[in-house]
């Protein structure tokens, strides 16, 4: 039973962060219809940005962790989010009306470019990455079941998805992204500036994916310049499962592979655990094409 | 009021307007007829600046709008009823007209033309918390002419509004145009495939071949000329 609690657990932070990343995926593909598959190297930009940042604070100041944590934290986002609105500057609006297939190629160019400027700009090598995530007293007679650095993981993406819907919901710029997303030709012709919108989907979306990144990076303890690709197609893969366009889909899909990989890995085989991801995708996408929330097309008439 | 001057529109390589000059006089009501794929959706397209032309200028009240982003343009008392009326189909009724009024802030106006379009299409009223996109055809072309008044225009442009629409309802519409014209003043530019209807509620009208427009007049007197009658009235 703890064992089976265990892995529970550990589906669920493995979810959170592939939530966090997917929601970057889904909301750029809800609002331009790209995959955009540099988003996995604005997750670990976030994580080197922490680690720089909190590394910095660490020796220079005498900081209680928990104020270097927000700290770094802060700098992540701020970071990221210049980056992926750099990137779709750069790399994707002078081809808002190029085939999508273009784009794509773009996407993946810049994915190359970001990982190999961090390459070159720190190392090849794996980086400790000293957790910043103090031990709560209160959680150590459970501390066999899950751990501090768990639970904040799971209480900040819960925190992250009730202020997007809030957020996407009710707010004015919610509403755009909204109107944006269903008929860009018809949110423009009611006074939408759709660039702003599309730049602030850029921006929310590496938000959240800095968030995830620096979090992992608590997590695991080391990060090196490609942690975004393999969790990158991950969270692409969730995103795909929930149906991609669809916020709610992302964060179910998510959690499904999440728990397909953590399941799998406990009672099948920890040497296939990424290959669970994938066969989950098949499966799920046999029996329904748009994914678990997708909505099918319109027929234009 | 809104003044189009030899505007040249291409898609890619292919010319759509080869040409096109027009005007339209603040509370006039003006048609635009022509054939499917004559040209008449670039026109408002090149208006509206979602296809801006390649040459040529749009001056709407005196300043020259030609190239100017579609969100500016509507800042400047010019909506849109696209063809097709591209209804949010995820939206409610409610949320649909929310999103018309997007650049206005004047909370206590907006209630007002809220009350007033409620008053136009009662049925509107009725269906205000249904989705967008379960509408029928004539409640959506209602909801997309109300979309447009929520903006508070000065002009309005439609496209096609009596596109795959019962001729009842289609009377309905015309008569809901006339109307917003007479009691709100909003000049009206209107492009129809249905000639027959255009002219009957237009003071003037244009006629547009292959992307140049080959006559203009008054509707009365398009109503008579034997060539119109032929290729568009259908007589």
């Amino acid at each position: 039973m703890k064992y089976f609690l265990q892995l529970v657990l550990a589906g669920l932070t493995k979810g959170s962060i592939y939530a966090l990343i997917a929601l970057g995926y889904t909301m750029v593909y809800g609002i331009i219809k790209l995959i955009n598959f540099a988003h996995g190297e604005i997750y670990m930009i976030g994580a080197f940005t922490a680690l720089i940042i909190g590394g910095v604070l660490q020796i220079t100041t005498g900081l209680p962790p928990v104020t270097i944590l927000f700290i770094s934290l802060a700098a992540a986002i701020f970071f990221s989010a210049g980056y992926g609105v750099t990137m779709e500057n750069i790399a994707y609006k002078p081809l808002r009306k190029a085939p999508r297939l273009t784009a794509l190629i773009s996407a993946i160019g810049m994915s190359l470019v970001l990982q190999n400027y961090v390459l070159l700009a720190q190392t090849s090598d794996f980086l400790p990455f000293r957790s910043m995530i103090p031990n709560f007293s209160f959680l150590i007679p459970g501390k066999s079941l899950v751990t501090t650095t768990q639970l904040v993981i799971m209480i900040t993406t819960v925190v992250v998805m009730i202020f997007l819907t809030i957020l996407i919901k009710f707010t004015r710029m919610g509403k755009a992204m909204r109107a944006t997303s269903q008929d860009k030709v018809m949110a423009q012709l009611v006074g939408i500036d759709i660039n702003k919108v599309i730049t602030f989907t850029f921006a929310i979306g590496s938000a959240t994916a800095a968030i995830g990144g620096v979090l992992i990076a608590n997590h695991m303890g080391q990060i090196n310049f490609y942690i975004g690709f393999l969790a990158g197609i991950k969270a692409f893969v969730a995103a795909v499962l929930g149906g991609i366009g669809s916020i709610p889909g992302a964060v179910l899909g998510s959690f499904v592979l999440g728990m397909a990989e953590s399941f799998g890995a406990g009672y099948i085989s920890s040497a296939y655990e990424d290959a669970f991801a994938f066969v989950i995708l098949i499966i799920i996408l046999i029996i329904k094409p748009s994914g678990l929330m997708g909505r099918n097309e319109i027929e234009k008439v | 009021m809104l003044k189009v001057d030899n505007i040249h529109t291409y898609y890619g390589n292919i010319q759509a307007l080869k040409g096109i000059s027009l005007e339209v006089n603040k509370g006039e009501i003006i048609c635009l007829i022509g054939a499917n794929g004559a040209g008449k959706s670039t026109t408002l397209m090149s208006i509206s600046g979602i296809e801006p032309p390649r040459s040529g200028t749009v001056i709407l009240e005196g300043i020259d709008i030609t190239g100017m982003p579609p969100h500016k343009i509507v800042t400047m008392g010019m909506s849109q009823v696209p063809e097709g009326r591209r209804i949010f189909p995820q939206l409610t009724v409610l949320e649909n007209l929310d999103m018309g009024a997007y650049l206005r802030t004047d909370k206590e106006e907006m209630k007002r033309d809220l009350e007033y379009v409620f008053e136009l299409f009662p049925i509107l009223s009725q269906r205000r918390h249904q989705i967008g996109g379960t509408l029928s055809g004539g409640e959506q072309q209602m909801l997309a002419i109300s979309r447009a008044l929520m903006a508070k225009p000065r002009i309005l442009l439609l496209d096609e509004p009596s596109l795959g629409l019962a001729p009842l309802i289609v009377q309905q519409i015309f008569g809901i145009i006339v109307r917003i014209n007479k009691e709100q003043g909003t000049t009206i530019f209107l492009v129809e495939q249905n000639a027959n209807m255009a002219l009957k509620i237009a003071d003037r009208g244009y006629v547009l071949q292959n992307g140049i427009i080959v006559k203009t007049d008054t509707s009365s007197a398009l109503m008579a000329d034997e060539e119109v009658k032929n290729a568009y009235l259908g007589v």
